[in-house]
């Protein structure tokens, strides 16, 4: 055993100068209207990946809570010369495949489509169609807020959901990030289609847009595609920032009852922006403590040694503003208490006292180790590219990466940590059960 | 599976393949009847390294129903060289991604990574295919994470517990009536020396498949695996005994209420074959038959222009959701399933005939050209756009190879989709999609909603 680890170690070593490869380049420009584009060539496999990003999400729906993700779900329900039988049918002829979706800071439709012009073409048209001249129909309308109210009551037989809408409520305050995402029964009924096309003309506008193209095209094709995707949209005018989050100034517990035999169990806080200085630091700290998959404290304490939940982890999720940081697991309710504690616990004592300089060292291993995994795809490069455009984060950052991971220390993750993680202000929501007995 | 992420169900869909793959994949077998396949893919400097084992909740029997799946975690805890709860720092610590999953057919085992880390795989891997300890302290905890993964799967979600009640239901005497993650009662009384025997007998290198996609050389990758794989003995192992499904004589009604519950949910499975069944020495079903019954899922569900969401989504609005299911590639005959949730004030019952209705039209009515040649045109996409994930690819030929079929079937998926008449589609739903074929499952509300 002893040998074999050593061999291992030795590896390691020698490893680590070697994971270093060539990283996409990244391509840049600004179409004529404002459309920020970022593109990367992939000439590997006949395919062409193309998103637009919106700033356009639930933190966008103001006093109309579910607008932002109807309007997304309305972009591919008929444009143009195109009803919705017809664009769907049209779709398929050309084997592409289309996708929207909104978040809380962004909304997104996208395109997958071979790079053959004889696909592609007709492809591209479409969305150019669902980009600039969406119809909106009554009809589907109608269709599609009938569905997300029933969407909202499905959500309401699912523990994890009810946490999740419960935490950015408790969290979020007053902040736009409080909105649930899907809506309430009560603010969905009130929608109206006059609601959507206002939604529509405000924010899906060239210069609130981000565009990331990934495939085997050119350059000069990618500016082309880039132009006639963005050119009959309006060029309009970037959203307003968003308001600040506040931090929370006191710790506070909610118990939703539900009878399901598990509690789900949501701790956290707000937590960081896109382009935080101190990201890099949680990055690698964070893994340590929860994020590392099937190697993490959390992982260890409540799974590994304890046998409490089958699913444990912590994350910092960074926004346009504040994101949140969030700890969660589920476990019988008859024994929720004791995991609340480990949890509790493990992230008190990781906030106090910072990584050994073994796990450290271990983290940077993996991250660092594990970057040529996070590009070795066109949608995983896709994803960057939105990334980095939606949030102005540098052209770079996937270069630097991993000096920057290589740079986190010991100290840098403790300091980093006690600014960032305030233990005795966090919010606790449990979903289950008060007493499992009586189930 | 050991989180959440991993894969449930694997569904191919119309949607497996890639193009030229015989080109790129190399196909090796070792004197010990360990099957090595190596897909080369040098876009990234990355490759994954899958080991398949042909062995999954449809090789047990009452009792020990979610052993496969529990013993899947316990091949993460410790071996006479690897103690517990290293294995994955090891694998974390190179940069790898790494996971385990289980279905009816199989377990798989699997490490994404810098390709200069398939040695490291193979000796790791090698390790753990006979040498896993099995110890009590650790089992005794995993055995009550497992559970805890029961509660929150099927449990606690009402749409999962509909799904394992029906094909509890629809299948009377084929293992496929069990769930993979196991009957709670089951798990409760599982011993170590179950696993135990459950181990000895499965894992061994005549009942395993090696698949490498990635920035490989397969020459260098089959002397790695010689190297570590090579010295373990083979096992002869006998598959599991056979019990098919008996005929079915009639449709099958289930109900499950639920006080979670607060939208209903329709469930309908027919009985149909599957590739296995078509290729089968004796068989009087013919392979076409598999392949229109693919192409009559997609007719019904491959896309928003498909029948059911244009018919009942989007025109008759019955349904809020709804969507076919078949795959040709498990090891026993299967289901053709729908799921359907109503809208407004639409019953189970009116979506029932909904979906019968639509049946019916094609029994008798076969799909037009238009739709076939979307259906196709998908298929030809999908196999360029599935190039873009190694694990996928990987996913693929393991599938395969672990339900008793080859691989190259995949590089013939196109064409004998390609084939595929609108009278052959027509055939198939007047043959298989039949009352006395049929489960009905429903979910409803409890009592107090």
């Amino acid at each position: 055993m002893k040998n074999y680890l050593s061999t291992i170690l030795i590896y390691l070593v020698l490893h680590i100068p070697f994971a270093a490869q060539a990283t996409p380049e990244i391509q840049h420009w600004v179409t004529s209207n404002g459309a920020r584009v970022y593109f990367v060539e992939a000439p590997e496999i006949p395919i062409l990946d193309v998103r637009f990003v919106f700033d356009a999400g639930s933190s966008r729906d103001g006093t109309k809570p579910g607008l932002a993700q109807l309007t997304s779900s309305l972009l591919r329900e008929g444009a143009g010369e195109f009803d919705v039988n017809l664009f769907n049918d049209r779709v398929a002829d050309t084997g592409a495949m289309f996708s929207t979706g909104a978040l809380r800071d962004m909304s997104w439709i996208s395109l997958r489509s071979l790079s053959d012009d004889k696909y592609l073409i007709p492809a591209l048209a479409l969305m150019q169609a669902a980009l600039s001249k969406p119809r909106f129909d009554t009809a589907a309308f109608d269709r599609r807020k009938a569905n997300t109210l029933i969407g909202i009551k499905q959500e309401k037989q699912s523990p994890s959901a009810i946490a999740s809408k419960a935490f950015y409520t408790a969290v979020y305050g007053a902040h736009p990030y409080a909105t649930p995402m899907s809506g309430t029964e009560g603010s969905v009924a009130a929608l109206t289609r006059e609601d959507v096309v206002a939604f529509y003309r405000r924010f899906y506008v060239a210069k609130n847009a981000t565009v990331a193209i990934v495939g085997s095209v050119s350059r000069e094709q990618a500016e082309r595609i880039a132009n006639q995707l963005s050119n009959d949209i309006v060029s309009g005018e970037v959203a307003p920032p968003l308001p600040g989050v506040a931090l929370l100034q006191d710790a506070a517990t909610q118990h939703v009852e539900f009878p399901s035999i598990q509690s789900h169990v949501v701790m956290g806080q707000p937590g960081i922006k896109r382009g935080d200085p101190d990201y890099f630091s949680l990055l690698v700290g964070n893994h340590i403590l929860g994020g590392g998959g099937l190697v993490s404290i959390l992982f260890d304490e409540i799974r590994e040694k304890r046998g409490l939940s089958y699913s444990v982890n912590s994350r910092f999720i960074p926004m346009a503003e504040l994101g949140p940081f969030t700890a969660s697991l589920q476990t019988d309710s008859s024994q929720v208490d004791e995991a609340i504690s480990v949890l509790r616990d493990e992230i008190n004592k990781f906030v106090a006292s910072g990584p050994t300089s073994k796990d450290l060292d271990a983290a940077k291993q993996n991250l660092i180790g594990g970057f040529p995994l996070r590009i070795a795809s066109n949608s995983k490069i896709l994803e960057y590219l939105a990334m980095i455009g939606f949030y102005r984060l540098p052209h770079d950052y996937l270069q630097t990466f991993s000096d920057h991971v290589a740079a986190v220390s010991v100290d840098g993750v403790r300091a980093a940590f006690k600014r960032r993680l305030l233990p005795d202000k966090m919010i606790l929501v449990v979903v289950g059960r008060t007493d499992p007995e009586d189930g | 599976m050991r989180q959440i992420a991993s894969l449930f169900v694997i569904c191919l869909q119309l949607s497996f393949g890639s193009a030229h793959a015989a080109e790129r994949t190399h196909e090796y077998m070792l004197n010990n009847g360990l099957k090595v396949i190596v897909q080369e893919d040098h876009r990234a400097p990355v490759a994954v390294v899958q080991v398949w084992y042909r062995v999954g909740s449809s090789s047990e029997y009452d009792g020990i129903t979610g052993v496969s799946h529990a013993l899947e975690h316990m091949m993460f805890k410790g071996t006479e060289k690897i103690p517990p709860g290293q294995f994955s720092e090891i694998v974390s610590a190179r940069g790898g991604d790494e996971n385990a999953f289980t279905s009816t057919d199989y377990t798989a085992y699997f490490q994404t990574w810098s390709a200069d880390n398939v040695a490291l795989s193979f000796e790791l891997e090698a390790d753990r295919m006979r040498n896993l300890l099995l110890a009590e302290p650790e089992f005794k905890n995993e055995i009550r994470v497992v559970l805890e993964e029961r509660r929150l799967r099927t449990d606690d979600n009402p749409r999962a517990l509909l799904g394992e009640t029906a094909r509890s239901v629809a299948y009377q005497t084929s293992p496929y009536r069990q769930p993979v993650i196991g009957w709670a009662a089951d798990l409760q009384n599982m011993r170590i020396e179950d696993l135990r025997e459950w181990y000895k007998r499965w894992y061994a290198p005549d009942n395993a498949t090696v698949v490498v996609v990635g920035d490989v050389s397969p020459e260098q990758v089959l002397a790695l695996a010689k190297k570590h794989f090579g010295p373990i003995a083979r096992q002869s192992i006998a598959g599991p005994k056979s019990r098919p499904e008996v005929l079915q004589q009639g449709t099958k009604t289930v109900t499950v209420t639920s006080d979670k519950t607060r939208v209903p949910q329709l469930y309908m499975a027919y009985k149909v074959p599957v590739l296995n069944d078509a290729l089968a020495s004796d068989s009087e079903i013919k392979e076409w038959e598999i392949y229109a019954l693919d192409v009559l899922a997609g007719t019904l569900d491959g896309g928003p222009s498909a029948r059911l969401p244009r018919e009942l989504v989007r025109e008759a609005k019955l349904a809020a959701n709804v969507s076919a299911d078949y795959s040709s590639t498990s090891r026993l005959a299967t289901l053709f399933s729908f799921a359907a949730a109503p809208s407004g004030a639409n019953t189970l019952e009116d979506l029932q005939r909904a979906i019968v209705n639509q049946i019916e039209k094609l029994q008798k009515e076969p799909p037009t050209a238009a739709e076939l040649d979307r259906i196709k045109t998908q298929v030809v996409a999908d196999r360029i756009y599935q190039r873009d994930s190694m694990f996928y690819q990987g996913l693929i030929i393991g599938t395969l190879e672990s339900v008793g079929l080859d691989w190259r079937l995949n590089d013939k998926y196109v064409q004998n989709i390609k084939a595929v008449t609108p009278e052959q589609v027509r055939l198939v739903a007047a043959k298989y999609l039949l009352p006395e074929r049929l489960t009905v499952a429903k979910l409803l509300p409890g009592a107090g909603e």
